[in-house]
């Protein structure tokens, strides 16, 4: 039997909510691009929840009217995995930044990474501690001044992406906030993919942090400074896509210039099906201002999504004790009578 | 497996028989001894044979610390009589010590004139000079003159037992403690066909050490009755229990089969949720067996995350549990809090054991009482239990279950490492005699089209809408919520009044709990309040009074928060009140506060149950101080 589903747009999830991020913060584009793919997904609201941390970003559930869960600092993972595991059919997303997902709560994202349960996380990196007015977060680079860090910070930053890629993430990929086309495309393609998605956003905060992600999304700089992938095509880049990624004799990445005898059949080629990470791992190496830095689909494997597994291996115990019986349960072991 | 009428084990013995009521015994040696195992197999036989049993491991928490030391020595002590018994002994009947550490740790608790048997082929220089014993005490008059010393050859017999099979002298020697099993079997007549039964099935795969376990066992028996040494043998008839069927439990497997009757009675699903601690572990053991009752378990990657996914699983439909112990619980709170706040239902369960910090891995306390009235940012109420015994622990999840799910609430349920390792017989219940649990879930808006997710009923309770029901779409969080519509919402008077709320709901179950009973007199000089695995022990020491006609009375709490709600009538008919606990005055504190009464403690703080005799020490002296 098939069931018609209503037609949704995103208005239809739009909650009543005022929205409270400040005046042109990244997250309102965000918002707008996932309130634009839902609709696209093939599922009723109810089956959609939003799982949110603490922070700026962890805010995102409110401003949905699917069910939505605003948890607590950096156990966003830990608690989708619960209603995941509980009820597989429902489409489960968390809503997390860098502080929430890299700092406290590092442990569960890279758990429920391993794990691959099937869930759509959506980091949004903003290389600050918004929510708390300003001080530097764990992507924050060296040498950056906050409220926290007036001479500098001295904490070497984590790649988000390094960390996902370690954790055998399945689905890897990056896109740009104002970049909304790429954005969509992105998000769509992590919400279809079976077991742990992961998506780093780069996403401006104007007030405590602005600028940092211009060089990718400014329209005289992005061309220069983002590499955007495609599955089965050669790394090009530049203005005139005049440019692109070699791997050096020492497996290095290197830029060349195209022409003089290099052509796009010398350049490195993407494969987002690879089974083995080196690739994914070597393009999330690759930063600014060394070398563009790619957006797009870095990886997207299959592997046994753990939810999945949960539950098959449930009913599998079933099929084979069959259901359990209390009588039993407790008639199990050594009984003896009284009478 | 078997199942059996209790019926009087036939001896086959032409040596003299006595009587007894009531026996202690402790086997204590190695960690790698098989002490524990000992220990499991003669509750097992004695409980099938139709004794009340009652019994208490102590291990310690290296899983090998360094062999023949002292912090190495892993014992266990089993009471078993013909009548109702609480606790495992004060005092020890027979003691079996495999090696000197054994006998130096455990000797202090032999009564004078009980039964000592040891393994004399451990007491030679290296064992006597790791238990730092100068001289070898099985050659001092004083013990053999003060207790009933057996000097047996337990390695040289084992190993005489086992020729032919094979066995390296390590492997023979690993059969030992069943020598020492099958000696006690003789000397307390006990049926040793269970034992072999759960040997042959047991080494199913491996049937040399079967052999080999079987063929000790049995030299160990033979030994008592062939040597002259062992005069008399002793029996102890079944306790008049009540009628009925029944095995044996620990409380750990009661809390793990009484969760899953509540889900079962609830018509729910099961989401467990946890991380690997002493003392609490067992239960995720037991419950990730049981996945044919549709019980899901999830190890997570540690308590924090344990606790989360419990919210979460709560928020999408499942009856959630997580259990741990004080270390643990210490970093639940967080997410508990979250609980709170957000109004779903969660059984918390903490098996106690020594504190502050990593503490006491092995050992019980029962000092966590406040960190669970206490122990969350903010004004956070939550109902707290706590289980009495072994078998208690099997209704007490039932019932932290239903205040759960009927009040929305996340709930504490206690229970202790005594209690949790510790088992008793378990009387198997009538499935038409369980705690009713019925759970609804709203599949309509409920306030003119609308769902308004904190709209409340009379109790208080708002509804348990889950993701996947059409038109029902709501959020919830950690922060203050408007009431009604649970928006997000910082007014002061949203607060006071949602705070209010949240106090109101938790004191309200007061009304949907029994009212407190009382053993002994109804009113008069004396109340003894106790709570938790202490039960066993206050209930002992009360009835030597109450039998003597003393103006004494025991009360014994389950249900700490909120108090039953006849507790404060109950404390007004009596001039003194005595609290026994595990603690510094943990419930003191609370009696006091609440009821303005000036309680005494009686305290303890060292890894061990009371005994006996502390608490009617501590009754005497204030009936002595009251004339």
């Amino acid at each position: 039997m098939t069931t018609e589903l209503p037609v949704l747009t995103a208005k239809d999830f739009a909650s009543d909510q005022e929205l409270r991020w400040c005046p042109r913060c990244g997250d309102y584009s965000i918002l707008a691009q996932m309130k634009k793919i839902l609709p696209t997904l093939g599922l009723p609201k109810e089956k959609i929840v939003f799982i949110s941390g603490i922070g700026c970003s962890s805010r995102f559930p409110y401003y949905l009217n699917t069910y939505g869960f605003h948890g607590i600092h950096g156990r966003a993972p830990a608690i989708a995995s619960g209603v995941k595991i509980s009820n597989p059919d429902l489409n489960v997303w968390v809503i997390t930044g860098d502080g929430d997902a890299l700092s406290i709560g590092g442990n569960h994202l890279i758990h429920a990474i391993r794990r691959n349960v099937d869930l759509n996380i959506v980091l949004f990196n903003n290389q600050i501690y918004g929510l708390t007015k300003g001080q530097y977060s764990p992507t924050s680079p060296v040498g950056k001044r906050t409220k926290s860090s007036p001479y500098g910070s001295v904490d070497n930053p984590i790649s988000p992406l390094c960390v996902a890629i370690g954790s055998e993430a399945t689905f890897v990929a990056r896109a740009v906030d104002v970049d909304i086309k790429h954005l969509c495309m992105v998000l769509e393609r992590a919400a279809h993919h079976k077991g742990t998605s992961f998506v780093e956003v780069y996403q401006d905060c104007n007030v405590f942090n602005s600028g940092a992600f211009f060089y990718a999304s400014k329209k005289n700089q992005k061309q220069d400074n983002v590499l955007y992938l495609e599955h089965g095509k050669p790394l090009v880049f530049g203005k005139n896509r005049e440019k692109g990624i070699r791997v050096s004799e020492m497996s290095r990445p290197e830029i060349v210039e195209l022409g003089n005898g290099v052509s796009e059949d010398d350049l490195l080629f993407h494969d987002e099906k690879a089974e083995e990470p080196s690739l994914a791992f070597l393009l999330a190496r690759m930063r600014h201002p060394q070398f563009p830095e790619p957006v797009g689909i870095f990886r997207d494997v299959e592997r046994p999504v753990y939810d999945e597994a949960v539950n098959t291996q449930l009913e599998e115990v079933v099929k084979e004790k069959g259901e359990g019986n209390l009588e039993e349960l407790y008639n199990s072991g050594d009984t003896w009578t009284v009478s | 497996m078997a199942s059996t009428d209790v019926a009087s084990s036939e001896s086959r013995s032409e040596k003299k028989q006595e009587q007894l009521d009531s026996v202690v015994i402790r086997f204590c040696g190695d960690s790698g001894d098989g002490m524990q195992l000992a220990g499991t197999q003669f509750t097992n036989v004695s409980a099938i044979f139709g004794n009340d049993v009652s019994t208490l491991p102590d291990f310690p928490a290296e899983i090998r610390a360094p062999a023949g030391s002292l912090a190495g020595v892993s014992g266990f002590q089993l009471s078993f009589s013909d009548h109702d018994i609480y606790t495992p002994g004060d005092e020890v009947d027979t003691l079996v010590a495999m090696n000197p550490a054994a006998l130096k740790t455990n000797l202090k608790d032999l009564k004078k004139g009980g039964t000592l048997i040891v393994n004399e082929d451990s007491f030679d220089r290296n064992g006597l000079t790791k238990a730092a014993y100068q001289e070898n005490p099985l050659d001092e008059d004083l013990l053999s003159s003060t207790y009933r010393l057996h000097r047996v050859s337990m390695t040289r017999l084992t190993r005489d037992a086992v020729e032919g099979l094979g066995l390296s002298n390590s492997e023979a020697d690993r059969s030992k403690n069943f020598f020492a099993l099958g000696l006690v079997y003789w000397l307390y007549d006990r049926d040793q066909q269970p034992t072999l039964d759960w040997v042959t099935e047991k080494f199913a795969k491996k049937p040399t050490i079967a052999e080999a376990n079987i063929r000790a066992l049995k030299a160990g028996r033979n030994f008592g009755d062939s040597t002259e040494a062992f005069a008399v043998h002793y029996r102890v008839a079944p306790a008049k229990l009540p009628p009925g069927k029944y095995r044996k439990i620990t409380g750990n497997e009661a809390l793990a089969i009484g969760l899953v009757t509540a889900a079962k009675q609830a018509g729910k699903n099961l989401f467990y949720a946890g991380y690997p601690i002493t003392p609490a572990s067992d239960i995720l053991h037991e419950l990730s067996k049981l996945k044919n009752f549709g019980v899901r378990t999830f190890q997570a990657e540690d308590e924090i995350a344990a606790m989360s996914a419990a919210v979460g699983g709560a928020f999408a439909g499942q009856l959630a549990i997580t259990a741990s112990s004080g270390p643990g619980i210490c970093l639940k709170g967080e997410a508990m809090g979250l609980a709170v706040i957000t109004e779903l239902p969660v059984v918390i369960v903490n098996v106690q054991r020594g504190g502050p910090s990593t503490g006491l891995p092995t050992k019980t306390e029962q000092s966590d009482l406040l960190l669970s009235m206490f122990g969350r940012n903010g004004e956070s109420p939550l109902p707290i239990l706590a289980a009495a015994s072994p078998s208690d622990c099997f209704e007490i999840a039932q019932q932290a279950m239903r205040i759960a799910v009927k009040y929305m609430t996340p709930v504490v349920l206690l229970s202790d490492g005594y209690i949790g390792n510790g088992a008793e017989p378990w009387k198997i219940p009538d499935i038409s005699e369980l705690v009713k649990i019925s759970v609804s879930h709203p599949d309509q808006p409920n306030e003119n089209g609308h769902f308004r997710p904190y709209l409340r009923d009379d109790r208080f309770v708002r509804p348990w809408a889950i993701p996947g029901t059409p038109h029902l779409e709501h959020r919830l969080g950690g922060l203050e919520k408007a009431n009604v519509t649970g928006n997000v919402e910082y007014s002061p008077e949203n607060h006071q009044l949602m705070t209010d709320i949240r106090a109101q709901k938790i004191r309200g179950i007061a009304n949907d709990i029994p009212e407190q009973d009382l053993f002994g007199v109804n009113s008069g000089e004396l109340l003894v309040i106790s709570w938790g695995g202490t039960f066993g022990a206050v209930r002992t020491a009360v009835q030597e009074f109450t039998l003597n006609n003393q103006s004494v009375a025991h009360t014994h709490l389950r249900y700490l928060n909120p108090f039953p709600r006849n507790l404060a009538e109950i404390i007004s008919r009596f001039e003194k009140v005595l609290i026994p606990e595990l603690n510094n005055g943990q419930l003191r504190m609370l009696i006091r506060s609440e009821f303005l009464v000036d309680a005494q403690g009686l305290n303890k703080i060292q890894g061990k149950p009371f005994l006996v005799h502390e608490v009617r020490d501590a009754i005497e002296k204030m009936l002595k101080d009251h004339h």
